[in-house]
């Protein structure tokens, strides 16, 4: 078994793609750089990130598939799922030696996974669009922290800079400890030294509130509660609609 | 007259007025003077507070109109002004109902001089009643939208004066959010009844989208219901709306820059199970509508016995959830699905079954269509598969270029082979179709319940009487 160590980084992938084909040796497994080796493991070949290659290799698939298929790939990498690295390496070689492009045959169990899991992180994002609530802070900024399974705050900021272009805004992903700061013209990636209360548990404690904050809070979940239809009251459709997993973050429902 | 001394009083004032309400409600006119003296209604123990109360009551009166779609405008932000329109709308919320809340979905005020037997804000109705102002609403819009809690405003009102008035005073609110404030948001925009077509077009202007409740899918039943209302007025500002909208299209095409008429088109809402009209007669009435431009929804509302003591209705032991899903099915069938509303019902089948749904409903009594074959089939028949929705019959399309198709691949792609299995042949030797089975046979299979399932509670139990 052959097996390719890299450093679990995009280029990293692209690139030990170029040195497979370099090589014309394909490995089994794709493991990171510190990770202990399988049994039964013949060959280990260490991968050095390179950028001009991991160009070329992007280069050649711009050639090979459509630009929805290319944005498929970089988000289903953004799953962090711990096989993505494999299945996506199989789906390049795959669009790389057919003469067509592969990308919608969905008989294929690559192609299919990988859209599959494309949209599952598309939909997550869409989900942290929906479901994110800022709080107005005493300083102006507006905050919000979420929590997604995914690693898909990079896929909504341009949705939310265009929306909230007037306000400077930081929203927080609480699971990687890393957010984005806008400042009225750009968002910028920022992480915090000091992991503050509200850093940890997404709630604006009242010292550093606006103060009105605690009033709209209030008005919304008034609004919350009484929009509901009692005689249709359905928890199961309700959870379904709006995952769990986020309530901890709605002022509706704390 | 109606000043109150403490803010401890609250209630016993409010108690005041309500029994001052049950005797000012008897006339349009007296309603009238209730409007001009609103301001006295919610004098609580301060600003906030009486904001609060408000909203609670207008939301509560808004909240059985169904819409709630954020969709069909896209527009990017603009230097200066508040937000955005994304193209599919976003649902921002969804209430414990398991509905959908994308916009501030409010009413102006719930007065209304109006008596339908089927609206909770009727004026025989002994509710507490609220009004906001402009500066209110257009506030709570507006602190909402910057929080991410709404895609826009849906406002809507009670009847107030005559259409005309309450008319002008929506379109004030909508004009003063998007020329003042400058928001860029959504705003979808009820047209009340009646209203003037200089009103309808002024709000076309501001509005994304605007909508006219049907409510009552013919006219004897809405005569007998809503007294004050016809076809005619429903009707009308429908056609006000169509007619703006496709004038402004045509404009566009000449200048750039001309401006936009509800782009997001229009919508409506039909009442179901409060009068006895058969499912044939509402998806004829909704598949006649979808053929007029700009018409983007209808939606359906469960008949809810708000107003239980009107005996002109129906009492209901439960709202008819079932078929309200069964007619949404229909209607996905018409708009998505190709399908023509005769072949969903007709004078031989006049509702829809509550067992199955209407696609497989219709697949079963028209075995000779089946099995399809979906490595050959065209996309038309693929759609009309039962478990086969647009997704997986555009992937089946695709993916069959490449290779022929076996049973494993059509479930890995979403194919649900638990109904299709009987209708289609692939790769594989056939299953047993449905022509082995016989529709009843697949039926019955399709239809059993196990455990938990085996009796249903949503099913609606009451059945309407025989008129003598």
């Amino acid at each position: 078994m052959t097996v390719f160590r890299y450093d679990k980084s995009w280029e990293g992938l692209l690139t030990a793609v170029f040195d497979a084909y370099a090589r014309r040796q394909f490995p089994e497994r794709l493991l990171a750089e510190k990770e202990p080796l399988p049994l039964f493991c013949d060959e280990a070949v260490t991968i050095c990130t390179d950028p001009a290659k991991a160009d070329r290799v992007w280069k050649g698939l711009q050639k090979r598939l459509s630009w929805t298929a290319l944005s498929m790939l970089t988000v289903a990498w953004l799953s962090e799922l711990p096989d993505i690295d494999g299945l996506l390496f199989r789906y390049i070689r795959k669009a790389i030696d057919a003469p067509q492009s592969i990308e919608l045959n969905f008989g294929d169990p690559d192609v299919l996974a990988v859209s599959k899991i494309g949209k599952k992180v598309g939909s997550e994002a869409h989900r942290v669009v929906q479901f994110l609530r800022f709080q107005k802070a005493a300083d102006g900024t507006f905050f919000a922290a979420v929590r997604p399974v995914y690693n898909v705050l990079p896929l909504t900021l341009s949705h939310l800079t265009d929306r909230f272009a007037d306000q400077r805004w930081l929203v927080y992903d609480v699971g990687r400890a890393y957010g984005y700061y806008y400042d009225l013209r750009e968002a910028v990636e920022v992480r915090f030294a000091e992991q503050e209360a509200h850093l940890l548990s997404g709630k604006l404690d009242e010292a550093r509130m606006a103060a009105d904050e605690r009033l709209f809070q209030q008005l919304w979940k008034t609004y919350f509660q009484s929009i509901a239809i009692r005689e249709r009251l359905n928890p199961r459709l309700h959870k379904q609609n709006m995952p769990a997993r986020f309530w901890k973050f709605m002022p509706e429902k704390w | 007259m109606y000043e109150i001394s403490s803010a401890g009083n609250k209630n016993r004032f409010r108690r005041k007025i309500i029994s001052l309400g049950r005797k000012i409600y008897l006339s349009a006119e007296e309603t009238v003077f209730l409007w001009d003296a609103i301001n006295i209604i919610p004098i609580f123990a301060n600003m906030n507070e009486r904001v609060i109360e408000k909203l609670k009551v207008l939301a509560e009166a808004a909240k059985y109109d169904v819409s709630c779609a954020s969709s069909g405008t896209s527009r990017k932000n603009r230097k200066g002004m508040l937000g955005s329109a994304s193209g599919w709308g976003i649902c921002h919320s969804f209430a414990e109902d398991g509905r959908c809340i994308a916009l501030l979905k409010i009413m102006l005020t719930n007065y209304c001089m109006f008596d339908c037997a089927y609206c909770i804000n009727r004026r025989s109705n002994d509710i507490p009643r609220a009004t906001f102002s402009v500066t209110e609403l257009v506030d709570l819009t507006i602190e909402f939208y910057r929080r991410n809690y709404i895609e826009g405003l849906f406002l809507s009102s009670g009847v107030v004066r005559n259409a005309d008035y309450t008319m002008e005073r929506l379109v004030r609110v909508v004009k003063d959010l998007r020329t003042v404030h400058h928001f860029n948001g959504y705003i979808h925009l009820k047209s009340i009844p009646g209203a003037s077509r200089e009103l309808v077009n002024e709000a076309g202007l501001y509005a994304d989208r605007m909508s006219v409740n049907i409510e009552i899918p013919n006219e004897k039943s809405l005569q007998l219901l809503a007294p004050e209302k016809d076809f005619q007025s429903v009707f009308q500002p429908m056609r006000y709306i169509q007619q703006g909208a496709l004038q402004s299209a045509e404009e566009r095409k000449r200048f750039r820059h001309a401006p936009r008429f509800v782009p997001a088109g229009q919508s409506t809402q039909v009442i179901v199970g409060a009068t006895a009209d058969s499912d044939k007669d509402i998806l004829r009435l909704s598949s006649a509508l979808y053929r007029r431009p700009t018409m983007k929804r209808v939606y359906y509302s469960g008949f809810i016995p708000v107003n239980a003591y009107d005996n002109r209705l129906p009492a209901l032991k439960q709202p008819p959830l079932v078929r309200e899903n069964r007619l949404y099915q229909a209607d996905w069938l018409l708009r998505f699905y190709q399908f023509q509303v005769d072949e969903i019902v007709n004078d031989a089948y006049p509702d829809l079954d509550l067992e199955v749904d209407p696609k497989l409903g219709w697949a079963l009594r028209h075995p000779e269509q089946f099995p399809v074959d979906v490595n050959r089939a065209d996309y038309e028949m693929l759609l009309r598969v039962p478990g086969i929705g647009v997704k997986s019959a555009k992937q089946i399309v695709t993916s069959r270029r490449y290779a022929r198709l076996g049973a494993e691949q059509l479930k890995r792609i979403g194919v649900v082979m638990k109904k299709a299995q009987y209708f289609i042949t692939c790769r594989e030797l056939p299953f047993l179709t449905v022509h082995e089975l016989s529709p009843e046979g697949v039926r019955h299979i399709l239809t059993q319940k196990t455990g938990k399932q085996a009796t249903d509670e949503r099913q609606l139990v009451f059945q309407f009487q025989e008129e003598v």
